[in-house]
């Protein structure tokens, strides 16, 4: 599937290192499908311990249906959990937008088509200032011209290369490309010393 | 890219191709995998009625969910965990895939069980669904940690894509005083280069330290590379590794191992190897090192106090008065008598023979407070056999520690072994995130074995140096 941009409203959570265990605590791994994941984002930090539900950006209505995560630096930093991005992506992110990320997290958003872009911290902050005032502003992520927009403002985002050319071609789900090199890797298999 | 760097080296010999993303195609050498994370990757090879391409190169064992109290009674009493072991054991038997499962004798932590069996060797290329695979660098191996839907690419093609790092090399040269480990030291780096230093590089350990480490020192430090963002970390090769991995269950045997160890020799970096990047640190001025905060990163030496956050600004302040306001303690204070609830003795990190006997020796003839649950979990069935032939389990449970079976256990609390409320707990594990250890509100501080087995004599974070 192709991913050239991905449009509505935006979330933000601004905080550096926030690592997977966070996203989505261990003992919710404990399921052999990814279906029910949606619903434990964050889940230790949008509740108490009775479960009664705090301002957490996650619980917010004005944050409702927002399909683009606004982060800081590091995160999904820790385990290779891919039940994290899994989680995020079926609570309704379809992308994400941060200082910078985990190099594991980054791989499983990409292995589950889920876009992370990289943005200078200015742009966050004001993005994120202006989303806290108006909530309902539809933020336009565009992977083609490499830009976010929003309101009258817009700023430049960075992936690397191969990442984006996955989006833009929709090769992000590597297995059919893995899979033509079926000779060279049987070759690869018998000629290694081990 | 470095250049003539073991990294190098070992990809440019499992490369396939260049894919038309960019990326290099990799060949993996060795497929490690567990219960948690590869239920799902099973589930899409079954939909497309895939099959795994070289069930030989794949060894699978049970650690993350498995209780350490009875691993043999099952069903287990955790519905959700029996069903998990299930679904692995029904996995591998329809592939064909070895199970090192709770009857194998051999049954572990991952990270402890692969090089312990000859599994983990020089040159290869690992990957495991697990943020840990790094601790195979100690062997001059690349790991790879890995997501669920690259398991299913791994099984399926043996191969994964991926873009190749830069290499940081970190010196750490002197000695280490008495009572410093290598916990501190790899606690040390990730304090030095920050929990993000390491996003995009791969690090190469070096130095007199390292020299004088054994392999299982050397498998701490490279197991909490990750910790400091490094998703691979190595130690350069010697006499240590080969010696190691003489007589191990899969290691090769006479004369293969001699013509393994030219290649072996072979992917060394070269003394003229170009790195993007060098860190030395001075090994004589390393303390012990204790975390305070809620990233691996947010540590201290056991003489120095809190950071002040009134310091700092910005994400900075706001970073470390989350992690004050979460672990309950006043900025500026100090570390040292910090009283402690449970201590908790594992982890791929420090579960190996030596940890458990660097443990016991500080045990030996005390007690554990009265104020203090301490459990010590070894990391695999080998490792536990070993321990009490040795006597250690005398040794914990005279002490009045609770002596377990193997499994991740309280590492990440996906076992009934886990901190309630707020507890404090001295742990010898890799991560001391928010709620890592089973409770929203439990608190983290790690440290290496021989502090934590002081800390649990006096219910209080102490000073190793001070009492040996």
């Amino acid at each position: 599937m192709v991913i050239e941009s991905v449009i509505g409203k935006a979330l933000p959570l601004v905080l550096d290192d926030i690592d997977t265990d966070r996203i989505i605590p261990a003992r919710f791994l404990k399921e052999i499908t990814f279906e029910n994941m949606g619903q434990y984002a964050f889940i230790d930090e949008r509740q108490d311990s009775s479960g009664k539900k705090n301002n957490h950006p996650f619980n917010k209505e004005d944050y409702n249906n927002a399909k683009i995560l606004l982060v800081g630096k590091n995160f999904g930093c820790g385990s290779s959990r891919e039940h994290a991005p899994q989680a995020l992506k079926r609570y309704g992110i379809q992308a994400i937008i941060g200082e910078s990320f985990a190099e594991i997290f980054a791989g499983n958003c990409k292995a589950i088509g889920l876009p992370v872009v990289y943005a200078n911290k200015d742009d966050i902050k004001v993005l994120e200032t202006h989303i806290i005032k108006h909530p309902e502003t539809i933020v336009t992520l565009n992977l083609v011209s490499n830009r976010v927009r929003y309101f009258e403002e817009s700023f430049l985002i960075s992936m690397p290369t191969p990442q984006r050319e996955s989006f833009l071609k929709g090769t992000w789900n590597v297995l059919e490309l893995l899979k033509k090199q079926s000779v060279d890797v049987d070759n690869l298999n018998n000629s290694l010393p081990y | 890219m470095a250049e003539r760097t073991l990294y190098n080296k070992v990809w440019n010999k499992h490369k396939v191709t260049t894919l038309p993303t960019g990326q290099d195609q990799l060949f993996i050498g060795l497929h490690l995998i567990h219960e948690v994370t590869t239920p799902q990757a099973f589930a899409s090879l079954h939909e497309r009625k895939a099959t795994v391409r070289y069930p030989e190169r794949t060894f699978a064992t049970l650690d993350h969910i498995i209780p350490t109290q009875n691993q043999f009674s099952r069903p287990f009493h955790d519905k959700q965990a029996e069903l998990m072991s299930k679904t692995l054991e029904h996995n591998v038997n329809e592939h064909g895939i070895t199970f090192f499962d709770s009857h194998s004798g051999n049954q572990g932590i991952v990270h402890v069980i692969g090089p312990e069996l000859g599994l983990t060797k020089p040159g290869m290329t690992i990957a495991c669904g697990d943020s840990h695979t790094s601790t195979h660098g100690a062997f001059r191996a690349l790991g790879f940690g890995i997501g669920t839907s690259e398991v299913a690419l791994v099984l399926e093609t043996q191969t994964l894509a991926l873009t190749p790092l830069k290499v940081r090399k970190i010196e750490v040269t002197g000695s280490l005083q008495k009572g410093v480990s290598a916990k501190d030291v790899i606690l040390k780096i990730i304090n030095v280069c920050g929990v993000k230093g390491g996003i995009g590089y791969a690090y190469e350990f070096s130095g007199s330290v390292f020299e004088a480490m054994s392999m299982e020192e050397r498998m701490t430090v490279c197991n909490m590379s990750i910790e400091g963002g490094a998703r691979i970390g190595y130690v350069n090769p010697d006499q240590t590794t080969f010696d190691y991995l003489v007589g191990r269950k899969y290691a090769p045997k006479e004369e293969d191992f001699a013509n393994l160890k030219k290649y072996w020799k072979s992917i060394v970096s070269d003394s003229d190897a170009i790195y993007d990047n060098i860190i030395t640190i001075n090994g004589d001025e390393i303390e012990p090192m204790v975390t305070w905060g809620i990233t691996p990163g947010q540590s201290i030496g056991i003489t120095e106090s809190l950071p002040d956050s009134d310091q700092y600004e910005n994400e900075e302040k706001t970073l470390l008065e989350s992690a004050l306001q979460h672990m309950k303690f006043q900025p500026k204070s100090a570390i040292l008598d910090k009283e402690i609830d449970v201590v908790f003795v594992g982890s791929c990190t420090n579960s190996r023979l030596s940890d458990l006997q660097a443990a016991a020796d500080i045990l030996k003839g005390n007690q554990v407070s009265s104020k203090v649950k301490m459990i010590v979990v070894p990391g695999s069935q080998r490792i536990k056999k070993e321990a009490e032939k040795e006597g250690l389990d005398k040794i914990f449970i005279a002490a009045g520690a609770d002596w377990r079976e193997p499994g991740c256990s309280m590492c990440l609390a996906m076992n009934p072994d886990r901190l309630e409320a707020d507890q404090l707990c001295a742990s010898t594990s890799n991560r001391n995130f928010i709620g890592r250890q089973g409770s929203a509100s439990g608190r983290t501080l790690l440290m290496s074995p021989q502090m934590a087995a002081i800390a649990a004599i006096h219910g209080k974070v102490k000073d190793i140096r001070e009492f040996i």
